[in-house]
């Protein structure tokens, strides 16, 4: 059984499949709305030069990162931990070396990258018209713009793969979570009117 | 030398892994294998199952390793078929 095998065989025994899925999608939404925060905040503030931006966006997607890895990583540890002692007091065994014993010591760690991978990844994707702007690349919109054109876009990609995943019309959930993102949008908008 | 045929097993198993891919863990063991799981009781976490396993020269170490891999424990071995042969 090679490494690939051998993680779906062990995502397949503890059941972690949809956690992981789960996980992305909450954490990697949290990332993009986060950083759909941030670069709108600095679009309505004047004259914030791009590495200003650029620095705050990569301290917030750092912090998501060590959020997402650490809670997860505990939590699931500690869950997978109670799991394992049920099902050897089931099984009147020591499990430490079967497949499930190795499934409670590296699915938490696997569910952590997830945890705290998507928003990290996502944040990165979100910031990369600034990074390009900082090269010197010529973007069709300014730096900020585009980051907050590819925000709404990875929202509603987001979206669409929670209609994917809940077998429901793709469009309907994309547009759902985009309007989640327009609604933050606009209520920032709102900051600078006041 | 003596070559185990048949080997009937009297298996615990968690839930996880279903029979299906016990029993296809088990086969993939050997190309001669060929497997027959009978699921004997279901409880809340555990099921206890009769897997009948038949081959040319069945390696019972390794079909253990198997089993305690997908964290099975062999109760008892209920039944075998082992063929002598003569040494030339």
């Amino acid at each position: 059984m090679n490494l690939f095998q051998e993680l779906r065989f062990l995502l397949d025994i503890s059941r972690s499949h949809r956690i992981a899925r789960r996980y992305f999608v909450t954490n990697g939404f949290d990332g993009a709305l986060a950083m759909l925060g941030l670069t709108m905040g600095f679009y309505i503030t004047d004259a914030v030069a791009v590495s200003t931006v650029l620095n705050a966006c990569m301290g917030t997607a750092i912090a998501l990162m060590m959020s997402g890895l650490l809670s997860a990583y505990i939590s699931e540890a500690a869950e997978r931990q109670k799991e394992l002692h049920e099902l050897e007091q089931a099984m009147v065994t020591n499990l430490a070396h079967s497949a499930h014993g190795k499934a409670a010591r590296l699915i938490p760690l696997l569910i952590a990258l997830v945890n705290g991978g998507s928003p990290f990844f996502i944040a990165l994707l979100i910031i990369s018209p600034l990074w390009l702007n900082q090269y010197g690349v010529v973007l069709p919109l300014g730096p900020l713009e585009t980051s907050i054109a590819v925000a709404f876009g990875i929202i509603f990609l987001l979206g669409v793969f929670l209609g994917k995943i809940s077998g429901t019309f793709w469009l309907w959930t994309g547009l759902r979570t985009l309007a989640i993102a327009v609604i933050t949008g606009l209520l920032i908008l709102l900051l600078q009117a006041g | 030398m003596s070559r185990v045929k048949r080997i009937v097993l009297d298996v615990l198993k968690p839930h996880h892994p279903n029979v299906l891919e016990f029993a296809r863990t088990i086969a993939e063991q050997d190309s001669g294998y060929r497997v027959n799981i009978t699921v004997e009781a279901v409880d809340e976490k555990t099921e206890t199952i009769t897997v009948t396993l038949e081959g040319t020269d069945i390696q019972f170490e390794q079909i253990g390793e198997a089993i305690a891999h997908m964290s099975g424990s062999i109760h008892s071995i209920d039944e075998v078929t082992v063929v002598g042969e003569s040494q030339s």
